[in-house]
């Protein structure tokens, strides 16, 4: 059982090591979790833990630490499926990050239910990591790709879902938008979707972190998300999917671990979830992001949500003051996720970016690997603030400090 | 921010660029671009027997890409084309005259690896 525990900053930002660090002599201002999230000691120590004392190959090892190695990756496993309300262990299949999930899907089921003429619905806002795997997928099958559109406001456009649903078979979208920020309606969007026969599957790398996520709730099909977005370490992610589809589903990769009898010319598959995880797991990386899920689950993602949205609002408020700035995404926090995306005129992200860095701030600037969006909004790239638990407002006093420095500069 | 990146001549490049526009009559036009960042530039060149006659540019991105393209047309124009075609990069990160992190190599060096298509056919990028 998990203890539960105040969002207090202060305390939490002392759980970072990292953010003790100074950058060009100023104290790190970290304003780039969409990207990554920084680690609390906890997760850290955990891994540190088990390379340390009970390092060993999991699964049919049956000696001690094999055997706790085991308990502490497949506890890791139950810990994820009970934070995002999975049915089962059974149906959390811990993969290297979103995006190989999101692969694992276009290998395993796509190839075996998508064919010619099949449509996929996606959207503008995709992380190229939930656009590129369907491209690839619809060029080998001859499936054809359908795009919901965005509103000036960042917002998806619904009005015409029913009829862009029309023979389609699966419907990818993200739940969080990556640049914008934008929080999708998921659960009345997958009920569309199921009306018209299609399947969905939700790329939640920028939403697990951030909010409740219960895909039950959601009334999804296939969920993905990241370790190292919510606290945990990289080369970790997860696909959740519902079990009777993972039952039907051909595996993705061959090897050691998905099989249950193998001979010379056949094999037969290892029960769920190791169906899907071939070769030796990422082990350390599954026991990190067990801690990492521990480590959120203390403050109740309702809170982290809070806290994030505090953060949004305040920095909408003040960014919006910067003269010539603007700013994208929805105007409303409530469906507004913790990144703030915005280009200011005769300063290229980039520049602004490295001048802000020389003041320890840490933003991103460039396209977020979602081009087709940055082609609707008509920049080459934006700059990207992006909060998580450790931030404070004063971080985003900072930000606007260090913008207008560099409007000096470029005065 | 006393800044050596943004130094005052790189700015005034970059506010204010160098053979900034475009050639009618190029013998050459050749464009480059750094998708990751969305820099582009197009260069037009106009030779004049064995030389580099008259070079003009334009391009939108970052103020390092943007100045370095302005000051490496004030270093070709007028020079012969066979020394052109192996013009070095360090010489025009000499004339930038500021630390480049890897991060911000590919802008600095966009407008010299874009000169090495033109009159090569390839940058000859060293990576």
């Amino acid at each position: 059982m998990i203890e539960t525990r105040a969002l207090n900053v202060e305390a939490v930002r002392a759980d970072f090591p990292i953010l003790g660090r100074r950058i060009n002599g100023k104290p790190l201002v970290y304003l780039d979790s969409a990207a990554t999230s920084q680690k609390p000691a906890a997760v850290i120590d955990a891994m540190d833990d088990y390379y340390r004392r009970y390092n060993a190959n999991p699964h049919r090892g049956v000696y001690a630490i094999s055997e706790e190695a085991t308990a502490a990756y497949e506890g890791a496993r139950q810990r994820v499926a009970r934070f995002i309300n999975a049915g089962s262990p059974k149906e959390v299949i811990f993969t290297r990050n979103t995006t190989e999930a999101i692969n694992l899907v276009r290998y395993s089921w796509g190839r075996a239910n998508i064919g010619a003429g099949d449509g996929i619905l996606l959207t503008e806002m995709e992380h190229h990591s939930n656009l590129v795997p369907w491209q690839l997928l619809a060029s080998e099958v001859s499936a054809r790709l359908e795009f919901l559109c965005i509103d000036d406001d960042g917002l998806l456009q619904l009005d015409g879902l029913e009829r862009k649903l029309d023979g389609v078979r699966l419907l990818a979208i993200t739940h969080q938008s990556n640049t914008l920020g934008t929080i999708n309606p998921i659960r009345a969007i997958a009920e569309a979707a199921h009306r018209a026969g299609a399947l969905v599957l939700v790329d939640g790398a920028q939403a697990v972190p951030h909010m409740p996520v219960d895909v039950q709730e959601l009334g999804v099909d296939f969920y993905a998300f990241s370790g190292h977005k919510m606290c945990g370490p990289t080369g970790i992610g997860v696909l959740w999917a519902r079990r009777a589809l993972l039952e039907a589903m051909p595996p993705f990769l061959g090897g050691g671990d998905m099989i249950k009898r193998v001979k010379l010319t056949e094999a037969s598959w290892n029960d769920l979830p190791w169906k899907f995880e071939a070769g030796t797991p990422s082990v350390a990386e599954g026991i990190g992001l067990g801690a990492a899920v521990d480590y959120l689950a203390q403050f109740g993602m309702d809170a982290v949500r809070a806290h994030e949205r505090t953060l949004v609002g305040y920095a909408m408020e003040k960014l919006q003051d910067v003269p010539g700035i603007t700013l994208y995404g929805p105007r409303d926090p409530e469906v507004h996720g913790g990144a703030v995306s915005f280009t200011l005129p005769n300063i290229h992200p980039h520049d602004l970016a490295t001048l802000v860095d020389r003041e320890g701030i840490a933003v991103r600037a460039g396209h977020h690997c979602t081009q087709p969006l940055m082609d609707r909004l008509g920049v080459a790239a934006t700059t990207r603030a992006s909060f998580y638990v450790y931030n404070r407002t004063d971080e985003v006093d900072q930000l606007v400090d260090g913008i207008q420095k560099a409007q000096k500069v470029f005065a | 921010m006393g800044d050596d990146l943004y130094r005052e001549q790189i700015l005034e490049h970059y506010k204010n660029p160098h053979h900034f526009g475009e050639l009618p009559d190029a013998d050459i036009t050749q464009e480059g671009d750094n998708p990751l960042c969305g820099d582009v530039i197009t260069l037009y060149l106009k030779l004049d027997d064995g030389r580099l006659g008259d070079v003009r540019f334009r391009g939108r991105g970052c103020a390092i890409s943007q100045a370095s393209a302005s000051m490496l047309t004030d270093l070709i124009v007028g020079k012969p084309l066979k020394e052109l075609k192996t013009f070095p990069t360090k010489d025009l990160l000499e004339e930038l005259g500021i630390q480049i992190s890897p991060a911000r190599m590919k802008c600095a060096t966009l407008s010299v690896n874009t000169l090495r298509v033109a009159l090569n056919g390839d940058s000859g990028e060293e990576d």
